[in-house]
């Protein structure tokens, strides 16, 4: 569950209210939705594997759909058929083979770049749609592929948003660190987001220069060497691009060697706010940032979604997983919505009602669930999250804030 | 680049590596008695690390406080998988004892995935973040225990070999198994207690490794090839090249990832590997076939 209350401001949206209308935009072929096949969505997910906390995450997401659709006037049937990718780029490309062998109309997933990449080309080889809820690496919408949609942004929007934040948050503070050091995992995710940071830093005229650039193996089970180097470039911000396990070990690390540098923040990357982050790290989680894209606490959808997550989950808080909730959710609900308006499950029908896909009411920050010719939803935005009281709560943009960014961030051993 | 770094660096590499030896110590043993390699040796230290981190995570007992034990359960674990599995496949051919221990391997992970599911699991106990201060240098307080009782368990298992009646029967048995049997040594009680002291080895090391780093029941699989990996370059069935090679794979790590890129660490082990291979292929300390 969301643990705070939701700001729900302006006109509340009653859930019946939003199933009448939701039901009224489908039309009439609600009522021959309902005499339709089930659409059968492939969820595919790394549920083993380095990225496991993700994807069972993410599952979450996937399994409240079943409940929560209906509720919001969804009226055509469809089955889950979920898939482990393993965290693994081969394992993915069998599973959706596998998937769409087995029926998948339609496949969902799978949260890492690598994954996405090779189940788009089994995806378009077999003439299946299929909905990212969560990859960043550009090349995948870059591709011309038709059967390809994307409701995440690329490593460029999320580098970005995440600049854009950073200056945001130094003007705020008044703080401005004059050095940075680049730590990134090497996996495509982290290379794609490198990318997008060679590209874009000279245009945005940052107040610090980027002093060295470390990657690192996603699966690193030691980060002690990386964090050495990092530490005697002797810069005041550390910018991360991570995954979770290695977010732990980064931050545990930096600890032990006594690195304090002004601030640790995330131009765009998962890790930081999640849910095992801060029951790993307890206080040390605290005050990092990450600029990424966030549940809408504003949104009528997001408060029926965090209402049904505690009901089908009562043991976990809804705020570590809401990122991972909020994108699946979003990909089922959009390949649902695309076969209420489609009335088929065939390929290219299907592939055709996502390309006009508009959903105004979604979960996560941003304009209407829309694609563009590409696959790629471009209008999607970012919040800037700083870790306060266990928890990750919105400080920039101002406009969404729940608390004031604190810049720098207290020193390890001034924590209590 | 600053000498403290290279020395900060290089200390916990040689400090880690020495983990690692006891680690492979315990595969190097087990092959130069039994002749057996054990491919599931990384997920029995997967599940030693498991038990670490149960006992701390529902007693707060601190790893290094539960070693013996543990290490104990993995003697019988070890013994008992000697006597029950293994044992019948000493005369087979070597594909068939690759394929059981690979089985016994797959077995566990899965165990262990059922049990505990994917997620890692860490050990934070009170003094996992500290450091020792010694002039320039930043010293990890867990990393330097972990050495030293690996170290100290080294050492122990160097006097066994050496002093002990049973160590050396057990050396009698693997220098010359027909003339063991002719004096009548129960070879087999052997081999299973040489399997037992191996994996009471790769339990001591789960249980080190478990304030070193986070657990998941994959790990086992990457451990299995770096003891692997080390007691070939240490030479196979000598308990001090695992060592040695054990300190060698860590410090190269660690200096690779300074001097070249963090993400070519495992690069610069495989090709300590092959030149290893290349120059003398019996390992470091290994005899000549």
């Amino acid at each position: 569950m969301i643990d705070r209350p939701l700001l729900v401001r302006g006109p509340r949206l009653g859930r019946r209210a939003f199933a009448a209308g939701a039901v009224a935009l489908a039309g009439a072929g609600t009522a021959r939705a309902q005499a339709m096949l089930p659409l059968k969505i492939g969820v595919l997910l790394p549920k083993t594997g380095v990225q496991a906390f993700f994807g069972q995450s993410c599952q979450r997401g996937a399994d409240i759909a079943p409940a929560l659709l209906p509720e919001l006037g969804y009226q055509a049937r469809f089955e889950l058929m979920n898939a482990d990718t393993e965290t693994n780029v081969d394992t993915a490309r069998a599973r959706a083979e596998k998937l769409i062998n087995d029926g998948a109309h339609v496949l969902v997933g799978p949260f890492d770049s690598g994954a996405a990449g090779a189940i788009a080309q089994v995806a378009e080889q077999r003439g299946v749609p299929f909905v990212i809820n969560i990859a960043a690496a550009p090349q995948i919408t870059e591709q011309g592929y038709k059967f390809v949609f994307r409701n995440f942004p690329t490593s460029g929007m999320l580098v970005t948003n995440g600049f854009s934040l950073m200056k945001d948050m130094f003007a705020a503070t008044g703080a401005m660190p004059k050095t940075a050091v680049f730590m990134h995992v090497n996996d495509t995710f982290g290379q794609a987001n490198r990318a997008a940071i060679e590209r874009l830093f000279p245009s945005f005229n940052m107040p610090f220069r980027i002093l060295d650039t470390i990657a690192y193996d996603p699966a690193a089970r030691d980060l002690s060497v990386e964090v050495a180097k990092a530490k005697a470039t002797q810069a005041e911000l550390l910018m991360v691009v991570a995954r979770l396990n290695d977010a732990i070990l980064l931050v545990r690390e930096m600890v032990k060697q006594r690195w304090e540098p002004m601030g640790i923040v995330s131009p765009g990357s998962p890790g930081m706010y999640e849910e095992q982050f801060f029951t790993s790290l307890g206080k040390y989680s605290e005050f990092i940032v990450s600029n990424v894209p966030w549940y809408n606490p504003r949104s009528e959808v997001a408060n029926l979604l965090a209402q049904a997550f505690k009901k089908q989950f009562p043991n976990d808080r809804m705020i570590g997983h809401i990122f991972n909730v909020g994108f699946t959710f979003e990909a089922v609900l959009g390949a649902v919505d695309a076969y209420q308006r489609a009335r088929s499950t065939d390929g290219k029908a299907l592939a055709e009602a996502l390309r006009a896909t508009r959903i105004e009411k979604h979960v996560m920050v941003g304009g209407p669930i829309a694609f563009d010719a590409k696959g790629q939803n471009i209008a999607i935005g970012s919040a800037a999250l700083q870790n306060r009281n266990g928890e990750p709560r919105v400080v920039l943009p101002a406009t969404a804030a729940e608390a004031t960014p604190v810049f720098p961030i207290p020193g390890w051993t001034k924590r209590g | 680049m600053p000498l403290d770094l290279v020395l900060n660096v290089a200390i916990g590499g040689v400090l880690t590596g020495l983990v690692y030896g006891l680690m492979a110590l315990g595969l190097s043993v087990i092959f130069g008695v039994v002749r057996i390699v054990n491919f599931a040796h990384g997920e029995m230290m997967t599940v030693a690390m498991y038990a670490a981190v149960m006992a701390f995570a529902h007693w707060q007992l601190d790893p290094f406080a539960v070693l013996l034990p543990v290490a104990a359960g993995l003697f019988l674990f070890g013994y008992g998988l000697q006597t029950s599995l293994i044992n019948p496949f000493i005369t087979r051919p070597e594909h068939s004892q690759f394929m059981l221990l690979v089985a016994i391997a797959i077995v566990t992970v899965n165990g262990l995935l059922m049990a505990f599911g994917p997620n890692a699991r860490t050990v934070l106990v009170p003094y996992a973040l500290d450091s020792i201060e010694l002039g320039p240098l930043l010293v990890d307080k867990v990393r330097l225990y972990a050495a030293g009782t690996a170290l100290a368990i080294a050492a122990g298992l160097f006097a066994f070999f050496r002093y002990a009646r049973l160590g050396a029967a057990i050396r009698a048995a693997a220098d010359n198994h027909t003339g063991a049997l002719v004096v009548g040594l129960n070879v087999k009680r052997l081999y299973a207690a040489t399997f037992g002291l191996g994996s009471a080895c790769v339990g001591a090391a789960g249980c080190l490794m478990a304030v070193l780093i986070d657990v998941t029941p994959t790990l086992g699989p990457v451990y299995t090839l770096l003891a692997f990996v080390i007691v070939i370059v240490g030479g196979l069935g000598s308990m001090m090249g695992a060592l040695v090679g054990g300190v060698l794979i860590g410090l190269s790590e660690a200096l690779a990832g300074l001097v070249l890129v963090p993400s070519a660490k495992s690069m610069v082990t495989f090709a300590l590997l092959i030149l290893v291979l290349l120059l003398r292929p019996q390992g470091l300390f290994g005899r000549r076939a």
